[in-house]
């Protein structure tokens, strides 16, 4: 265990008056020991969440968090950072809206602050189609008890000024749905928060070490991870390893039905706050925020062919710069500063796989593709419950692997052809 | 953007001309009614996803069309070669 100092007003007080050489580090570098009750494999935002509630809610805390690079240096550090649950189907509103429950009230349990801003999402629709399905997504989201409602071109304008609602543009505004509880976090923060929080419960944090083999008894079920810095044993594996899955889940002998895909994102030069909340749009492929160093954040697609590369084509960014300039004009002469790209592991349902798998003590979440930022809470916990249970939670359930077996997708692609 | 050798029109063009077309050189079931649940969660869903030698289709749509298979470095994104649909794995 480490000694956390609480941010609060008074240390920040406290520490002013020793010009703050009193703070100690977030969490330790740890090296491994020799066993474990629970590894993770992978330091993004879902396997720190697993490592933080396995020692928070279900009593477990003698957990190894293993990290081939930096913790949050995976797609958690890459992505947009947009956060929403109007999902169509019942298990994924469940699913994601889970996760923004737990969003809340997030900074005050971890004692860090994510910056978790409910600047609300609004999802342009620009044809009879889109209109349709968003209409058909409200009413379903109603029924779940999900937040989600329609706007008019005018009502979307007046939500987001910089939007233009004329009808003579090339993908005009014919309405939007609008999760007023949606928005952004701080990514970074979401990673430090929970490693933070995590090494204070007693969570070793290996960072630097990748996981290259992992270990199976006479039985086939699981006894340990090799690593670059050797063997270290659990009966309790957890992976958590985004675009690597394949590759890790290949270690243990399984073949997934996951796919490798780059995903890109850019940044604008920052300039003051010029826009209120994130506005997604399926149908030209754009999404865009502003972060609160002054920003734009813009989301661009996937490439088409599967790579490992972390870098993706100019074209796709060219193309969601087009349609950004189309639906807002206003940002025509706004200079991009940075762009980069992430590996996202894509099922062929577009929902996540979150469960048990058929090694004993092998447990997995992956699948998350271009929209599991949104889900990090969630899916830590549900992960966290799954390994203390050996059962997932009712929430997780239909996200298992056997789903691929005997039929019963949960089809958010079809219903939404929603990236994120 | 990746530039693609199509072994049909003998030439290297540009990514934009082509769609992408998945994994090669997974067999369609040639007697499906006898396929059981495992075959089927096999043949549509269970995908390679290598880091490194990918053998993967490639259709030349704005060109001449067709179909063809690659072998490209999932890593570099590098093709190491280009051949006709038909011909054996690489
Ligand atoms: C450009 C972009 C934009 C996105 N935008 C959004 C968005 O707006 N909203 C949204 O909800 N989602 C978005 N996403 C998706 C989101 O980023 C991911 O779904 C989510 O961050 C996945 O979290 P994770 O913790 O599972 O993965 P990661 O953060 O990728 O963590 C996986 C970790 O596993 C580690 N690892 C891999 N192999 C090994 C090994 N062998 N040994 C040890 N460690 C290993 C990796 O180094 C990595 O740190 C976006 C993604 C990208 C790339
Ligand atoms: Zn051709």
């Amino acid at each position: 265990m480490t000694t956390m100092k609480r941010f609060s007003g008074f240390n920040l007080i406290g520490e002013a008056f020793r010009s703050h050489q009193g703070w100690p580090e977030h969490w330790p570098d740890k090296a491994p020991k020799a066993s474990y009750d629970a590894i993770i494999v992978g330091a993004g935002g879902h396997g720190l969440g697993a490592a933080y509630y396995l020692a928070k809610k279900y009593g477990i805390t003698n957990v190894a968090l293993i990290e081939k690079g930096w913790l949050g240096g995976g797609n958690t550090g890459r992505n947009t950072t947009i956060i929403r649950s109007n999902y169509l189907y019942d298990e994924s509103a469940h699913l994601y809206d889970h996760a923004v429950k737990l969003w809340d009230g997030l900074s005050q349990e971890l004692n860090y602050n994510i910056m978790y801003s409910k600047r609300g999402v609004l999802m342009l629709a620009h044809n009879v189609h889109d209109v349709q399905s968003f209409k058909r997504h409200i009413h379903a989201n109603r029924l779940n008890g999900v937040d989600n409602e329609w706007l008019t071109p005018e009502e979307c304008k007046a939500y987001c000024p910089p939007l233009d609602i004329s009808p003579r543009t090339r993908h005009p505004v014919l309405g939007g749905a609008l999760q007023r509880r949606g928005g952004t976090a701080r990514h970074d923060s979401v990673a430090w928060g929970y490693a933070r929080a995590a090494s204070a419960l007693g969570v070793d944090i290996i960072q630097n070490c990748a996981v290259t083999g992992i270990r199976r008894g006479a039985d086939g079920a699981i006894e340990g991870v090799e690593t670059e810095r050797g063997f270290i044993a659990s009966r309790r594996v957890g992976v958590s390893a985004a675009g690597s899955t394949s590759l890790v889940m290949k270690m243990a002998g399984l073949d997934f039905p996951l796919e490798s895909y780059p995903l890109q994102a850019l940044v604008s030069e920052p300039v003051k706050p010029i826009f209120p909340c994130v506005v997604m749009s399926n149908t030209v492929h754009a999404y865009m925020s502003q972060s609160d160093k002054g920003e734009l954040v813009i989301g661009a697609g996937t490439d088409q062919y599967t790579s490992y590369s972390q870098r993706g084509a100019f074209h796709i960014v060219e193309h969601t710069l087009a349609a950004i300039c189309e639906i807002f004009p206003i940002f025509t002469r706004m200079r991009m500063l940075r762009t980069w790209g992430g590996i996202v592991d894509v099922t062929p349902d577009r929902s996540p796989i979150l469960g048990k798998t058929p090694v004993k003590g092998l447990y997995v979440n992956c699948g998350w593709g271009t929209g599991g930022f949104k889900a990090t809470p969630g899916a830590g916990d549900l992960l966290a419950y799954t390994m203390a249970h050996d059962e997932p939670h009712k929430i997780n359930a239909p996200y298992n692997l056997d789903r691929f077996r005997n039929g019963r997708l949960i089809d958010e692609a079809a219903a939404a052809a929603v990236a994120h | 953007m990746l530039l693609i050798h199509c072994p049909y029109c003998e030439e290297a063009r540009p990514e934009v001309e082509f769609a992408y077309g998945g994994e090669a050189h997974i067999a369609r079931p040639v007697d499906p009614s006898t396929y059981s649940d495992e075959q089927w969660e096999e043949f549509l869903y269970i995908r390679s996803n290598p880091r490194g030698r990918h053998h993967e289709r490639w259709r030349h749509a704005h060109g001449c069309g067709r179909f063809f298979n690659a072998v490209r470095d999932t890593v570099t994104d590098v093709f190491e070669t280009t051949y006709k649909a038909g011909e054996a794995r690489k």
